[in-house]
C-alpha cells in the first residue's frame, strides 16, 4: 500500500541526505561457508542510546542453505522522487537479497517488525535465469523505473556475460535482460550510474567458472580477470564507451559515482596489478565528450616474511593490500578504501578528486598484522576490513570481515572469523575506533559477514536526482 | 462551452497542473541541473504540448461521438470506462516508467503526452464533454452539426484546460525553483495518484448519473 505523503527516508538531494537523523538498526547478510546451516540476515542495534548497542538482536533465517548472501539493497530510495517516473510514495521496506552462489533473490520486509524481518517472496534461479539469461546475482540499485541487479554470469553454464537484469518495482518479477546492446562486454561485477546524466557504469571480476572454487593464479598471471571499466547509455541501454586501465590492474570492482547529480565523476577500485601487487584507486570524469579514467591513488604491497604468508603467497614475499571495497561518503567528500589484506581502512579527502589526499587510517585484522581489536586485546584478529558502509551524515562507518567464501580461504586458511566493526570520523577527517561497537565471533553463530545496510539508507544505497545548491 | 464548463475544464486544468509527477517538477529538475532559470522557461511549453495532445484525442473523440450518438450513451459508456481506469490507478500500484533525464523539446513533450495518457488526463474530462449541460439555449456544441465541428469542439476544451494546467505548472515551477526549493517535496508531495484516481471514479460516476 502507498503512502499519503513521500516516505521520510526519500531525499532530494545529497545535502539533504546528510541531514537525516542516525541509523537505529544495520542489517548485515552472514553465511554459511560450509553450506550446512542456512545463511541469514543479522540485525545490529546501531542506536547508541540503547542498553543492547553494538549488539545482534535480530535474526532471519533463510530457508534453505548454501546461498551465499553477499551484497543486498532496497526495493526503493531516494531515487523514487526523480521527476521523470516519481513514485515517492512507496515504502523502503523490502531489502532485495541474492544468494551469490545460489542465484536465488529473496524479498525481505522490515517493516512490521523491523528487528525480525521476514520474507516475503523468493525469486528462484530458474526465473533469473528463464526471463533474463543471468545467474549469479549481486549489486542491488533502486532504479527510477524498476531494481537493477547485476549478475556475474548467464544463465546456462557459469560463464559470460555477466550483466544486469530488472525487477519490477511492485511485484518484483524478472522483467528481463537490461542490455539491449552490449557490444563486447562479457564480465561484470558492479554497477551504478549518474542518474541525471542518463549514464550507467559497469565494473569487471570474472565469470562464475573464473572465481567460484578460489582466485586462479593462472587466471591471475596471464591477465584474465576485469581490467575494464564500461560507460553505457542508460536511456537506451546500450554500451557507448569502454576503458581498458590496462591488463596489469586485474579486478576493477566497486563503482562509487559522485552522488551530487551536477558532477560528472566517480571511482573504481582495482584490487591488484600483477606487476607489483599493488592496489589502485581510479576516477572517470568527463573530458569533452567522452569519459576519461585516471589513477589517483596507488598502494603499495607490504613486504613480509615468507613464513607468515598463506601458501598461496610465498612465492611474492609480500602482503598486497587487496583492495575490495571502497565507499563515497554522501557529501562526496571522503573517500573509505578497504585493503583487505593489509588490514587497513583507509580515509582519503577527495574534495578534490583529481588529488585525494590520505587523512585517517585504522588497522584491524590483516594477514600478517592480525591487529586486533582495542576493546578485545588479547583476540588476534583474521581478515580484514573489506565491506565497508558510511552513514548518510558521514558520522559513522561500518566494515565487516569476509570478502567470498572460497577467497577467504586462500587468504585466511586457518580461518577468517567474522566481525563488524564501526569507526567514528572526525570533523575534518580521521578515524577513530567505537570501543563499545565490535559484534564478532560466537555473536555471529559461526557465520561469516559481509554487506551492511543502514536502516533508513547509507552512502551506497541511494541516488539523487536533484542537486544541492 | 458554457461558462459552467470552461471552468470545470479550468479546475480540471489546474489540478493536472499542480500535480508534480505531470511536468513541473521535471522542468525545476532540468533548471537545477543546468543552474539557469531559461532552462525552466523553456521546459515548460513541450510539457503543455505532450499534454494538449494527449487530452484533445480523447476530448476530440468524446465530442465527435456525442454530436452523433445520443449524449447520454457517450456519457453512460464514458462514465464507466472513467470508473474502470480509475479503479485501476487506485488499486494497481504500478508506476509510470521511463528511465532518461536528458531529453531534447521534442522528446520532453513526448514524455509529457505518455505521462498524461498513462494518468487518464484526457478521460478525466469526460463529465464536462460528455454530459449536455443545463444552459438555456444559446449555443453548446450541438448547435453545431456533424462529428467534425464537435472535434473541433473538443480540441477548444482540451486548450482551455490546457491553459489552466500550463498558468498552475509555471506557478509552482517558478516558486519552487526560486523560492522554496524540492525540499519542500518531502512533507509537501501529498500523494496525488490516490487523489486522482479517486477524482476519476467520482467524474465517472458523476457522468453516469447525469447520463442516465
Amino acid at each position: 500500500m502507498t503512502r499519503w505523503t513521500p516516505d521520510p527516508t526519500f531525499y532530494p538531494s545529497p545535502r539533504d541526505a546528510a541531514g537525516a537523523p542516525a541509523e537505529q538498526l544495520a542489517y548485515v547478510a552472514a553465511f554459511d561457508r560450509s553450506a550446512q546451516k542456512p545463511d541469514a540476515i543479522a540485525v545490529v542495534d546501531t542506536d547508541a542510546g540503547s542498553d543492547s548497542y553494538g549488539r545482534v538482536v535480530g535474526w532471519t533465517d533463510l530457508p534453505h542453505t548454501g546461498d551465499e548472501l553477499h551484497h543486498f539493497g532496497w526495493n526503493a530510495c531516494s531515487s523514487a522522487l526523480c521527476p521523470t517516473a516519481p513514485h515517492p510514495h512507496v515504502e523502503r521496506r523490502y531489502l532485495i537479497v541474492p544468494g551469490l552462489r545460489s542465484s536465488r533473490i529473496y524479498v525481505i520486509d522490515t517493516k512490521d517488525d523491523p528487528r525480525a524481518p521476514r520474507i516475503v517472496k523468493e525469486i528462484p534461479a530458474e526465473e533469473l535465469a528463464a526471463k533474463a539469461d543471468y545467474s549469479r546475482p549481486h549489486t542491488i540499485h533502486c532504479g527510477s523505473d524498476g531494481i537493477y541487479v547485476s549478475a556475474l554470469g548467464n544463465g546456462r553454464d557459469g560463464g559470460g556475460p555477466g550483466g544486469i537484469a530488472v525487477l519490477d518495482h511492485t511485484t518484483f518479477d524478472v522483467r528481463g535482460q537490461w542490455e539491449a546492446e552490449r557490444g563486447d562486454q562479457s564480465l561484470a561485477y558492479d554497477f551504478w550510474w549518474h542518474l541525471t546524466r542518463d549514464v550507467l557504469v559497469t565494473s569487471e571480476w570474472g565469470t562464475p567458472d573464473m572465481i567460484e572454487d578460489g582466485i586462479n593464479p593462472e587466471l591471475l598471471l596471464g591477465r584474465r580477470y576485469g581490467h575494464r571499466i564500461h560507460f553505457w547509455d542508460l536511456a537506451k541501454r546500450t554500451l557507448v564507451q569502454s576503458v581498458d586501465l590496462g591488463d596489469q590492474y586485474q579486478m576493477t570492482l566497486e563503482l562509487r559515482p559522485a552522488h551530487e547529480p551536477s558532477k560528472e565523476y566517480g571511482f573504481v577500485g582495482v584490487v591488484v596489478s600483477v606487476e607489483d601487487l599493488s592496489a589502485s584507486i581510479w576516477m572517470w570524469h568527463r573530458d569533452g565528450g567522452e569519459f576519461q579514467v585516471t589513477k589517483v591513488i596507488d598502494i603499495p604491497a607490504e613486504p613480509a616474511a615468507t613464513d607468515d604468508l598463506p601458501p598461496a603467497l610465498q612465492p611474492f614475499g609480500a602482503v598486497p593490500p587487496l583492495v575490495t571495497d571502497i565507499d563515497l561518503s554522501v557529501d562526496d567528500k571522503f573517500l573509505y578504501v578497504s585493503c583487505w589484506g593489509t588490514g587497513e581502512l583507509k580515509q582519503y579527502d577527495v574534495s578534490d578528486p583529481f588529488h585525494p589526499v590520505e587523512v585517517g587510517s585504522v588497522r584491524l585484522g590483516g594477514i600478517v598484522g592480525r591487529v586486533p581489536h582495542p576493546s578485545f586485546p588479547d583476540e588476534p584478529l583474521a581478515g580484514g576490513p573489506q565491506m565497508v558502509e558510511v552513514s548518510r551524515d558521514g558520522k559513522r562507518v561500518y566494515v565487516t570481515n569476509s570478502l567470498y567464501g572460497s577467497w577467504d580461504d586462500q587468504f585466511y586458511p586457518d580461518g577468517v572469523g567474522a566481525w563488524l566493526a564501526k569507526i567514528d570520523v572526525g570533523g575534518s577527517g580521521g578515524l577513530t575506533l567505537d570501543p563499545r561497537f565490535f559484534p564478532h565471533g560466537d555473536e555471529f553463530r559461526g557465520l561469516r559477514v559481509h554487506q551492511t545496510r543502514l536502516q533508513g539508507g547509507d552512502a551506497s544505497s541511494d541516488s539523487y536526482c536533484f542537486p544541492s545548491a | 462551452m458554457t461558462w459552467g464548463q470552461i471552468a470545470a475544464l479550468a479546475g480540471l486544468g489546474a489540478f493536472h497542473g499542480l500535480n508534480p509527477a505531470m511536468g513541473w517538477l521535471f522542468a525545476v529538475a532540468r533548471a537545477m541541473q543546468e543552474r539557469s532559470r531559461a532552462v525552466l522557461v523553456k521546459s515548460l511549453p513541450p510539457i503543455a504540448l505532450g499534454h494538449l495532445a494527449s487530452v484533445a484525442i480523447v476530448a476530440a473523440v468524446v465530442s465527435a461521438t456525442s454530436s452523433v450518438v445520443a449524449a447520454n450513451i457517450v456519457g453512460i459508456v464514458g462514465g464507466v470506462v472513467l470508473v474502470g481506469f480509475g479503479l485501476w490507478r487506485l488499486l494497481s500500484e504500478r508506476h509510470f516508467r521511463w528511465a532518461g533525464m536528458r531529453l531534447s523539446s521534442a522528446q520532453l513533450a513526448g514524455w509529457s503526452f505518455l505521462m498524461s495518457s498513462a494518468h487518464g488526463a484526457g478521460l478525466m474530462l469526460l463529465p464536462v464533454l460528455a454530459t449536455t449541460p443545463v444552459v438555456s439555449g444559446e449555443h453548446s456544441g450541438h448547435a453545431m452539426p456533424g462529428a467534425a465541428s464537435g472535434a473541433l469542439e473538443g480540441i477548444a476544451a482540451a486548450g482551455v484546460h490546457t491553459l489552466a494546467m500550463f498558468a498552475a505548472m509555471a506557478a509552482c515551477a517558478f516558486v519552487v525553483y526560486e523560492f522554496v526549493g524540492v525540499n519542500i517535496l518531502r512533507r509537501a508531495w501529498f500523494n496525488m495518484d490516490r487523489v486522482w484516481a479517486g477524482v476519476m471514479v467520482g467524474a465517472g460516476a458523476l457522468t453516469i448519473a447525469l447520463s442516465a
